[in-house]
């Protein structure tokens, strides 16, 4: 087994009951890389039921005098880059005999993503969603139901992502026997960091090959929005022995577990989070559900560290000029959480950038215009 | 004489409630040291650790109701907490501190046995522990082993677990350190049923709740328990 550390950070910090379970999952998805069957379900359902390889787009009028091309895993089915995630981590569960999901969702992105797959497969699967996020992210509720999952509203302490997350890890030690947690974030006990990394970096690598074909060269900067910080690992991963490109993580002003945390333990891994010097978690606040997160993947820290990716902020009001600016110039309208990445994008000092737009906006109208 | 570990979380009340568990008939007491996000708990001690941090009991005020704590009862304290805890205080310091209180060991709920083998705790297995991490945990823990009855968080539950028995008997052949069982075991008829199979019991949700109604309330709880083990002892000689 591996260490699932990733300098000093990662690990597994949860309760005993769930130590042979992440063994099992551990060992499983090892059997399963080295499958070729399971290899092959996942790329032919990547191509003929998710959608990919997703476009490359040059965002010729959104950023003038500068190519920005953006990932577009906005066109994902279920519009977000979260499928990814779920669809290998469903056949995964597939594999291991388990006949329920659990997961927790911010924005109801990764909510909808597994919900779609168990969908998909025929299994049973419970979201846990804070009260306040059902009620900013109201179309994607409706969604899950409508895809025959149970939401379960979390009513305590923030009602966000950190609570529906503890939920659902809480689901999971009482029904471990029965039920794979499928975590939405490179974030939690390992191996999921790997995991979910791994089952992301199919965009960064695709992003990569596209850039070299229609821009001829290697981006400067590869840029991603941070919360957990699923698909910036995605992206970077595609990008990391490329000493010349710059990896830059876009973070919510109000949740910035990268720019303003200490080292501390959350949801069962050591990483960079959002505490007080008490260790007590902090509570967050960003506009972006999905970005609102007080702890950030462990990989994240170690990759800030040593220097390979830096991590930086972008207001609400930023991010919200950023998706209005995108819709207007390029007829698309992002997910609160890639206008972050957008917002910074702009005023890099570079010309060639590479913005991994994971999601797309419907879910966040009406919050937006609500403003 | 099997042992009656009683559960309270650190709060301003928290010395005259263990000296009252203590007069009820406590051998040890575990003090919670609140945390934010406490995964391995159900909502009756994680409600109680809002409320105590609410009411400002940070890791220094925990101290110092552990050594107040200590002034009025003889039986060992033990601290119960989270990593992130002792990430901020440091391990080490956390440790040296707390034993200066007059702590004797401490429980750290999501540090299982491979993590920090260095700091001296009291190790949990579960029923879903396979025999070689029961082996483990035997091996480091610090007195007595922690035996979580069940799959799933702390809280009372109508029946005790089933899983408990199978639990034990691994656990017996495993290792001679004491088997305490906690989890879900909130009644005298609870009580009697895990003493049976271990070497005592750990109450906690249900003993915050009773803690609610002050010290003499707690007393006439943790005494109803005291005489549902004494009556093992008694069946068993």
């Amino acid at each position: 087994m591996s260490t699932g550390t990733y300098g000093a950070y990662g690990g597994r910090y949860v309760p005993e009951t769930l130590i042979p379970a992440l063994d099992e999952l551990e060992q499983g998805w090892r059997d399963a890389l080295d499958d070729p069957a399971f290899r092959l379900e996942l790329d032919t359902l990547r191509t003929q039921y998710a959608g990919r390889p997703t476009p490359l787009t040059l965002a010729e009028r959104f950023a003038p005098g500068k190519r920005i091309y953006l990932k577009r895993e906005d066109l994902l089915h279920t519009g977000a880059h979260k499928l990814n995630n779920t669809l290998g981590q469903a056949l995964l569960a597939r594999r291991l005999g388990k006949k329920r999901l659990v997961a927790e969702t911010g924005a109801g992105q990764h909510g909808v993503a597994t919900a779609t797959m168990a969908a998909r497969f025929g299994l049973e699967c419970i979201v846990y969603m804070g009260r306040e996020d059902m009620r900013r992210q109201q179309p994607n509720v409706e969604r899950m139901r409508l895809l025959g999952a149970t939401i379960e509203p979390v009513e305590f302490g923030s009602e966000t992502l950190k609570e529906a997350t503890s939920e659902a890890i809480r689901d999971w030690i009482a029904n471990v026997e029965t039920t794979y947690y499928l975590i939405g974030s490179c974030v939690g006990p390992a191996p999921y960091p790997e995991i979910v990394r791994e089952l992301q970096a199919v965009l960064g690598r695709e992003a990569r090959t596209q850039i070299l074909e229609q821009a001829g060269r290697l981006p400067e900067v590869a840029v991603a929005c941070v919360g957990g910080g699923s698909n910036a690992i995605g992206l970077f991963a595609g990008f990391l022995d490329d000493s010349e490109v710059r990896l830059v993580g876009v973070e919510a002003a109000g949740a910035a577990s990268l720019a303003s945390g200490r080292p501390g333990v959350l949801h069962g891994a050591r990483s960079s989070i959002l505490a007080d010097g008490d260790g007590q978690i902090l509570a967050t606040e960003s506009i972006s559900a999905g970005l609102d997160y007080p702890g950030v993947g462990p990989e994240h820290a170690a990759l800030r560290d040593e220097g390979r990716a830096t991590y930086v902020t972008v207001s609400d009001d930023e991010a919200v000029a950023a998706f209005w600016e995108l819709s207007r110039t390029e007829g698309i309208i992002p997910a609160l959480e890639p206008a972050h990445a957008l917002a910074h994008a702009r005023d890099l000092d570079a010309e060639l950038v590479l913005v991994c737009l994971s999601g797309r906006g419907d879910k966040d109208l009406a919050e937006v215009l609500a403003r | 004489m099997k042992r009656l570990s009683v559960y309270l979380m650190a709060g301003q009340e928290t010395p005259e409630l263990a000296a009252a568990a203590v007069e009820g008939g406590a051998d040890l007491l575990e003090l919670g040291f609140p945390f934010s996000d406490p995964l391995a708990d159900g909502p009756v001690i994680r409600r109680a650790a809002e409320r105590a941090l609410a009411a400002g009991m940070n890791t220094a005020a925990c101290l110092e109701c552990l050594a107040r704590t200590r002034e009025l009862v003889d039986v060992p304290l033990v601290p119960m907490t989270y990593s992130s805890l002792l990430e901020a205080y440091g391990y080490e310091r956390f440790a040296e501190d707390a034993r200066s209180a007059g702590a004797n060991s401490m429980i750290i709920a999501d540090l299982p046995a491979d993590q920090r083998p260095e700091l001296r705790r009291i190790q949990l297995v579960a029923p879903t522990s396979p025999d070689a991490r029961i082996a483990l945990a035997a091996k480091r823990t610090d007195g007595w082993l922690y035996l979580v009855t069940l799959t799933g968080t702390t809280g009372a539950r109508t029946a005790l677990s089933p899983q408990l028995a199978g639990l034990v008997e691994r656990a017996r052949r495993l290792t001679e350190v004491p088997l305490l069982a906690g989890f879900g075991i909130s009644t005298p008829e609870h009580a009697r049923a895990a003493a049976e199979l271990a070497d005592g019991i750990v109450v906690g949700s249900r003993a915050i709740e009773v803690a609610g109604d002050g010290p003499e309330a707690l007393r006439a709880y943790v005494a109803t328990l005291r005489a549902a083990l004494d009556a093992t002892d008694v069946r068993e000689r």
